[in-house]
């Protein structure tokens, strides 16, 4: 291959691809089958990180940034005068498996703009996933993009080479889709989901039955949402949220800040920052939501519309409810230590483990990690020592503020500025 | 006052467990473990080698093996790789501890020995994990596909299986320059390799031994790594974190080719 040619694609296709956050490896087990290439424990390695910190785990490159959509948001739209450039199903065949040889990546996320139909590019996707499963016996990841619109036919076989599949929701509500991209309809996005969805359902019924039922994308499916875009409130994108995890059995949603790409009146200005803390803040609602024992709901509702952009959701909870507390570090069950501020799951499978053998005081919670600065107005242990007095939610707010530094104080310095 | 009894032993794995069986053995109070490499006299104390013996070995690992769950037996054995100085005295404190022990299903987190093993391992895992991601091979014309690594501890026994299944296909080679040993894979099985090639003055392949387009995959994979960054979303202190810069010399994206 023309290694020049290859190389100014490479670099008008990655740089395409590289708004889309997911970059994980991890989720979906797949052994290295007859001596051949690769494997995935399930685990997930970050072979790199760019210069913005983000993992570099896969080869996240589109087939083509050809489109025929015209969607506000995005770079690779039809009105926007840009280079062009589209790979051959060979050829990103051949960049996977060097690379992945040479121990860069841990497999291919390949995502594509929409040429002539869905139908055809989705076709294109899945003859690049088939190629490297059953020609070149590759059993590293593989994350197709499944294109909206796309035949349930032709999402059946992505599903049968791919470890996962996503859609990108990208904007949260209906309504501010049709606002910036007037071309896409819901329901496009909604139909290869549900297949998705149902093909999962369905391997693992038959699973049970017959052994040897073709795996389906092990690694389910994902979505991605890009933040501040439109004039969504948090509420709004995590209620969304909440809804692909239940009704699509999401693995993962993901939150992406609004990185201004184009002029265009509907949008926010070139000017405009990333929002990566309330980004950051997303996520942690997420975590709560999915692995803490919260409900959306106590996070987020109608009076509490957004986030706290200068303390954490766990802790704006705790504010709002402390009568909640303290807890007793020696006897609260599992679900209660979850939501101490400052707290973690590591931290509270180490204070389940440790209670066992001796009550546990300060010096031993010091010393598990758990964030003292936070946690010890929230608790109590065995000590005479307390700090869980009757304060009031303002008083204790800026007492915790006072003593912590957050990485991102100089998002937040305005806020901070009340207190002062 | 009884004088202290220091145990030295070769630095193997082996080694070390055998001066447990010694210990004992022979019912020796508060000793002290030491490497070869780190012995220096010292007043009031007896110095005594121990010769490396696997039959002891086997033995005290067994034992070990049938009181702790294989979580904690790699959290034994991850620590040891740390090669931190006195690390094997805490381990020792560790084992007595357990043997002494009726029930020990449950980890004592409070117990000052195992929260330091369980933050050892955790170094050591993390290392592991690094070398699993940062290993850069480069394929020579012999068809070899050649790593060399500086990792901070000891972690090559336990990345072998991970390289072995992933690359079952591909002969390679991972070598650390600072312990001067690789793990060489020849499509059947690893073995533990020395070379005179690799110095540490010589710490990677020359060009003229690469495969014909090794170069050409370098500098693609250059041009991906550069492409895929977002600059207005610049975090260097991120970057560095993730990225540490000792590790930086291995990795073809952050070097001239």
């Amino acid at each position: 291959m023309s290694f020049n040619r290859i190389r100014e694609k490479l670099s008008i296709l990655a740089d395409a691809a590289k708004y889309d956050v997911s970059c994980a490896s991890s989720g979906g087990k797949r052994a290295n089958s007859k001596k051949g290439l690769g494997n995935n424990t399930g685990t997930g390695i970050c072979h790199s990180y760019t210069e913005d910190g983000r993992c570099v785990s896969l080869l996240k490159i589109l087939l083509t940034n050809h489109c025929i959509f015209d969607c506000a948001y995005c770079v690779t739209r039809k009105s926007n005068d840009i280079k062009r450039a589209a790979f051959k199903i060979q050829e990103v065949v051949d960049l996977t498996i060097n690379f992945y040889r040479r121990n860069y990546i841990e497999g291919l996320f390949l995502s594509s703009g929409i040429f002539k139909n869905s139908d055809y590019t989705m076709e294109r996707l899945v003859a690049v996933a088939r190629k490297l499963r059953l020609e070149e016996n590759f059993n590293g990841y593989i994350h197709l993009k499944s294109i909206p619109g796309a035949s349930d036919d032709l999402m059946r076989e992505a599903g049968l080479y791919a470890d996962r599949l996503s859609v990108n929701i990208e904007i949260p509500t209906v309504s501010g889709l049709q606002l910036l991209a007037p071309d896409k309809k819901h329901e496009d996005f909604i139909k290869p989901m549900q297949k998705v969805k149902n093909e999962i359902i369905q391997y693992k019924a038959e699973r049970k039955i017959i052994k040897s039922t073709p795996r389906y994308a092990p690694a389910g499916q994902s979505t991605q949402m890009i933040i501040g875009a439109t004039g969504e409130t948090d509420r709004d994108i995590m209620y969304s949220a909440a809804y692909y995890y239940k009704k699509f059995d999401m693995r993962r949603v993901y939150y992406s800040g609004y990185i201004p790409v184009i002029t265009d009146t509907r949008l926010p200005s070139l000017q405009t920052e990333v929002p990566v803390l309330r980004e950051n803040r997303l996520y942690q609602t997420d975590w709560l939501m999915r692995f803490y024992g919260f409900s959306i709901n106590e996070l987020l509702n109608d009076q509490h519309k957004n986030l706290e952009l200068d303390v954490d959701p766990k802790l704006s909870w705790a504010l709002r409810n402390l009568e909640f507390f303290p807890v007793d570090i020696n006897k609260a069950d599992k679900r209660t230590l979850s939501r101490i501020p400052g707290v973690g799951m590591q931290s509270v499978s180490k204070i389940l483990q440790a209670r066992r053998f001796r009550r546990l005081d300060w010096i031993h919670l010091k010393a598990i990690g758990i964030s003292f600065n936070r946690a010890k107005y929230f608790i109590t242990c065995n000590s005479k020592d307390y700090f869980h007095k009757d304060f009031n939610p303002i008083l204790l707010k800026s007492k915790i503020l006072k003593t912590s530094k957050s990485k991102y104080t100089k998002h937040f310095s305005n806020q901070l500025s009340l207190f002062s | 006052m009884n004088p202290q009894v220091i145990l030295v032993y070769d630095g193997s794995f082996d080694g070390f467990l055998t001066c447990i069986f010694t210990i004992y053995e022979q019912k020796i109070i508060n000793p002290i473990i030491k490497k070869e490499s780190e012995t220096n006299n010292q007043l009031f104390t007896i110095s005594e080698t121990i010769i490396t013996d696997e039959a002891k070995s086997k033995r005290v690992w067994k034992g070990l093996k049938a009181k702790i769950s294989s979580f904690q037996q790699q959290l034994f054995f991850k620590t040891f790789l740390s090669e931190i100085k006195g690390v094997e005295n805490t381990l020792l404190s560790f084992v007595i501890n357990i043997f002494s022990r009726q029930d020990s299903k449950h980890i004592d987190y409070s117990n000052k020995n195992i929260l330091k093993i369980s933050q050892v391992a955790k170094m050591v895992g993390r290392e592991k994990h690094r070398m699993e991601a940062f290993v850069r091979f480069k394929q020579t014309k012999d068809e070899i596909y050649v790593a060399t690594v500086e990792p901070d501890f000891n972690v090559l026994p336990l990345i072998i299986s991970h390289f072995k299944d992933r690359y079952a296909d591909q002969k390679w080679l991972i070598y650390d320059i600072k312990r001067s040993y690789g793990i060489y894979y020849n499509l059947l099985k690893v073995d533990i390799v020395t070379l005179d090639f690799f110095s540490k003055l010589n710490t990677s392949i020359k060009k003229d031994n690469y495969a014909d387009q090794e170069l050409d995959f370098q500098h693609l994979w250059r041009t991906y790594f550069e492409n895929v960054n977002i600059k207005s979303r610049k975090n260097s202190k991120l970057h560095m974190q993730h990225l540490p810069r000792r590790y930086w010399k291995y990795l073809i994206e952050k070097n001239d080719i």
